[in-house]
């Protein structure tokens, strides 16, 4: 084991990430650096082999003309070799540009023209054909390398080669030319461009945020010393490759601590494969939580009544002392047995199968968390905590200490990160790990970062009497009722959402009288719940229009209206009338982004029918909505839709003043 | 699409079939060549499962000759027409429902697994390094059809597209060089048929298998096929390439409907 100092890569000359790589193939060459299931066993690489592979694409991208300040666009699921690429990209000096690889094909020529990118790399055939459907109108795409061939084999373009070519080629480069990769790497600064994110495009045309192996590496460096990860941890990297979260946790920390990634089998085998490694550090959008637990919750409900008794009496017992114990704090001796029989009975086995038995430290971001989901994984014993950031800040702003979680911050700054607020609630940032640029884009650079170098978030918040940072909600989104009160939309989505049988929600209220809301309903939890009382449907527009979903769902809506009555700043925004889509809110018809974000004025817009219905008092509303399949075909769906209101509370008496 | 096909591999000449007085086939011959996609099409009852059932060898028909790669085939039994490379699948799926589908899988491969039962309950030695190597085969299919998610899934367990695709998976496990498909797409919806399709072509492009398909949807028996066979009330009334068979008006009569 190395010494702990030498595994976060402290040692001077490691400033960027090929060098250290080659120092992690030369610290602990036989340690795993990657695995990846193949014909259904776990195949390890070591660090030693990842770099031999690197060496040789970098030498096979060299060879077909690749030149330092050239872009490599990267396409696929997390694939050991297309990691390799980023590096071997990297090591001659270029800039990976990371792709979300379930975009259509003109959503990339978008990405690939702005970027100017030469060199493409890509999973497979379905990626392929993209490139090959765009290639006309990008005239710089000069080279396309694939991973997989399979299906590839009468495609006989010149412009397209096999990643095995590659390296094969490379390989024979690197014997003619031994010194010529080692002298490419030394040439790199850390103050190259180490790689492009494309934001999502929640707010217009995605940005291409490039940032520095400086920045990258002071990002994952922080992390790496705040939880104490050692080369020894072990993380499955399920989440897109061209998602910030993803380049941090799978590329810039294993790199900095030397620790190993796991890549899944396949999108479909991500629960069996996470049961299988085990992960000690995860990383998952709320999303991912929520989807586990409420498979958790059907199948408890399905489950003999013994069961459901042992598991409502113990997560009551969780609930009541497991944060407090995993926190250290006081817990009463009677209280601290029920949980140990807890934990043998129910807690420890459920963690098993949610693949979670090994987990030092999670993590989740991307989005707010209902405080009730967070409580649940905490109470059971899974150390899941909240950090704040984005794309242009490496995901590195704010972290939750251990031992100091509250439900609803995001916790303090992150070493080295500097945060402030602006007067109207903006959160602002400095440090080492902000963007050098938007790519071609210097009038967004200039907007996004201030005269004293701060970095403006777009986030609302504050901070509570122990430094810990609050996000309300994006600060352009956050307005009033006509009334005067506050209408935060996400925090109040975010409440209805953490109902199991609720998917998406969007709210309306800014500048109105009151709110109201779209559901989605969530088919499995809903067609579950239709399937135990016999109700027979054809499909998502069906169910969702049935009147007991809608009272199923008003349910829902009044208890959260109860909760925001309890709260003074939120009384006010009540949802009083509410509608469930007739369809679910999808990214490929534009409503939701690539990481699944609601497009709050797309949604507005293409629905603007439906909020007039609900503003104007009526009870029902026609819709004829188009929605694009996976492979670009279009429909129509039209539904008469039902309005419905539901009953508010009387605001608690605010406290005395 | 450019595949390139061979030299007949199998030839049918004047086949027929009866049960008692029943004529289930009458006269009938075509041949298949070799890396082509064969496809027979025909009314129900036209006669296209008995088609099959002779082909690999469950019908023996009282008239006619099967050559199978230019040699005459004397009454040959299914497990014979098996170890000549000839598999299939069936309209109603035939998977051990209890079983998982790793296992369903492995059963494809039995035919080529030389080790005794003795051998096998002690699973050393030799048997283990058999169960390696055929392991590896069925993971490959297993990749190739992209079933990974469901590898320890009992059968019975899975929706129905999938368990054609299993099936399929069996079929493919025994290596065979002619893959006989009994309306793999019977039941599906649009999207599972896309992706059948898509493996169909991914597997004789690959494996360069040959495929003797049945399918009631026009639409991807036109799209998929080299060539096609038309039964009627078990007599051949059309057979040449989609296009030619699509413009037959015998053909067009009596599965199409005619136009009025």
């Amino acid at each position: 084991m190395a010494k702990s100092g030498d595994a976060r890569g402290e040692a001077a000359g490691l400033d960027t990430f090929p060098r250290l790589l080659m120092h992690h193939a030369r610290q602990r060459p036989a340690h795993p650096a990657m695995r990846e299931k193949e014909y259904g066993i776990w195949q390890t690489y070591s660090w030693a082999e990842v770099a031999e592979r690197v060496r040789a694409i970098a030498s096979g991208l060299a060879e077909l003309g690749f030149k330092r300040g050239d872009r490599l666009a990267v396409v696929g699921d997390n694939r050991p070799r297309l990691y390799w690429s980023v590096a071997a990209c990297q090591c001659l000096g270029g800039i990976p540009v990371m792709m979300y690889q379930d975009a259509v094909a003109q959503e990339m020529a978008y990405v690939m023209a702005d970027a100017e990118i030469r060199f493409a790399c890509v999973e497979d055939q379905e990626q392929v054909d993209k490139m090959l459907e765009i290639k006309d109108g990008l005239p710089l795409l000069e080279h396309v390398i694939y991973d997989d061939p399979r299906g590839l084999r009468h495609y006989n373009q010149t412009f397209l080669h096999g990643l095995d070519e590659v390296l094969e080629m490379g390989r024979i480069h690197d014997r003619n030319h031994p010194d010529f990769l080692g002298s490419e790497i030394d040439k790199g600064s850390p103050d190259d461009v180490s790689v492009m994110l494309y934001t999502s495009g929640t707010t217009g045309k995605p940005k291409g945020v490039c940032q520095t192996h400086a920045a990258f590496i002071a990002a994952a460096r922080g992390g790496c010393t705040f939880d104490r990860l050692s080369d020894g941890e072990d993380i499955l990297s399920y989440l897109p490759m061209a998602w910030v979260g993803d380049h941090l946790f799978s590329y810039a920390q294993a790199l900095v601590a030397g620790f190993t990634i796991n890549c899944p089998e396949s999108g479909e085998t991500v629960m069996n494969d996470l049961r299988e490694i085990g992960p000690t550090y995860y990383f998952a959008p709320p999303r991912v939580f929520e989807n586990l637990l409420t498979q958790v919750m059907i199948r408890m409900e399905d489950a003999s009544r013994l069961k459901r008794g042992l598991f409502a009496h113990f997560m009551d017992v969780a609930k009541r002392c497991g944060a407090d114990i995993l926190d250290g704090k006081p817990v009463s001796a009677g209280d601290r047995f029920q949980y140990a029989l807890g934990k043998l009975l129910i807690y420890g086995p459920l963690k098993n199968v949610l693949g979670m038995s090994r987990i030092r430290v999670a993590y989740t971001a991307g989005a707010a968390i209902g405080p009730d989901l967070f409580r649940f994984y905490r109470s059971i014993g899974i150390n899941l905590k909240q950090l704040y950031g984005q794309t242009e800040t490496c995901a590195y702003v704010c972290l939750q200490p251990d031992g100091q979680i509250k439900l609803d911050s995001v916790g303090t700054p992150a070493p080295n990160v500097e945060v402030k607020l602006a007067d109207n609630g903006e959160i602002l940032v400095r440090g080492p790990m902000l963007l050098k640029a938007y790519y071609r884009r210097p009038d967004a650079t200039a907007e996004s970062i201030n005269a004293d170098g701060y970095f403006m978030t777009g986030d609302a918040g504050f901070f509570d009497a122990d430094g810990h940072l609050k996000i309300i909600d994006r600060a352009k989104d956050v307005g009033r009722l006509t009334g005067g009160g506050l209408f935060a939309p996400n925090y109040i989505e975010n409440k209805l959402k953490f109902f199991p049988h609720i998917k998406e929600v969007v709210c309306f209220g800014n500048g109105r009288d009151f709110v109201t809301a779209f559901v989605n309903i969530d088919l499995e939890a809903v067609g579950n719940w239709a399937e135990r009382k016999g109700m027979a449907y054809s499909g998502y527009t069906d169910l969702a229009s049935r009147s007991q979903v809608y009272e199923l769902i008003r349910d829902c809506v009044e208890q959260v209206n109860a909760g925001l009555a309890s709260d003074a700043n939120m009384s006010e925004s009540q949802i009083q009338r509410f509608l469930v889509l007739h369809k679910e809110l999808d990214a490929d018809d534009g409503e939701l982004t690539r990481t699944r974000k609601v497009r709050r004025n797309f949604v507005a817009e293409k629905y603007a029918v439906l909020i007039d219905a609900l503003y104007g008092g009526k009870t029902t509303q026609y819709i004829e909505t188009e929605v694009t399949y996976e492979d670009g075909r279009t429909n129509r769906v039209a539904a008469d839709l039902r309005i419905e209101d539901a009953k508010t509370f009387p605001p608690q008496a605010r406290k005395a003043a | 699409m450019n595949r390139q096909t061979g030299d007949v591999i199998v030839d049918l000449q004047n086949i027929s079939l009866r049960f008692g007085g029943v004529k289930a086939l009458t006269d009938i011959s075509f041949n298949v060549r070799e890396h082509e996609i064969r496809s027979i099409i025909g009314p129900n009852g036209a006669g296209k499962s008995s088609m099959l059932n002779v082909i690999n060898g469950v019908y023996h028909p009282q008239e006619g000759q099967i050559f199978f790669r230019g040699q005459l085939r004397k009454k040959m039994e299914p497990h014979q027409a098996a170890e000549q490379g000839i598999a299939r699948t069936f309209q109603n799926i035939a998977l051990f429902k209890g079983m998982t589908v790793l296992d369903n899988i492995m059963t494809g491969r039995n035919l080529r697994m030389k080790c005794n039962f003795l051998q096998h309950a002690l699973y050393w030695g030799a048997a283990q390094k058999e169960e390696i190597a055929h392991r590896i085969k069925v993971e490959e299919v297993i990749e190739f059809l992209e079933i990974q998610a469901i590898r320890k899934t009992p059968v019975g367990r899975l929706p129905y597209g999938l368990q054609k695709r299993v099936e399929l998976a069996r079929a493919l496990a025994a290596e065979p060089h002619i893959l006989l498909l009994d309306e793999p797409m019977a039941g599906m919806n649009v999207e599972e048929k896309q992706d059948m399709c898509r493996f169909i072509l991914d597997v004789n492009d690959h494996y360069g298998t040959t495929i003797i398909l049945i399918e009631h949807d026009m639409g991807v028996v036109m799209d998929i096929s080299d060539r096609v066979v038309v039964l009627d009330y078990g007599k051949k009334i059309g057979d040449g390439e989609p296009d030619d068979v699509k413009n037959n008006p015998e053909v067009i009569k009596a599965y199409l409907g005619t136009s009025h």
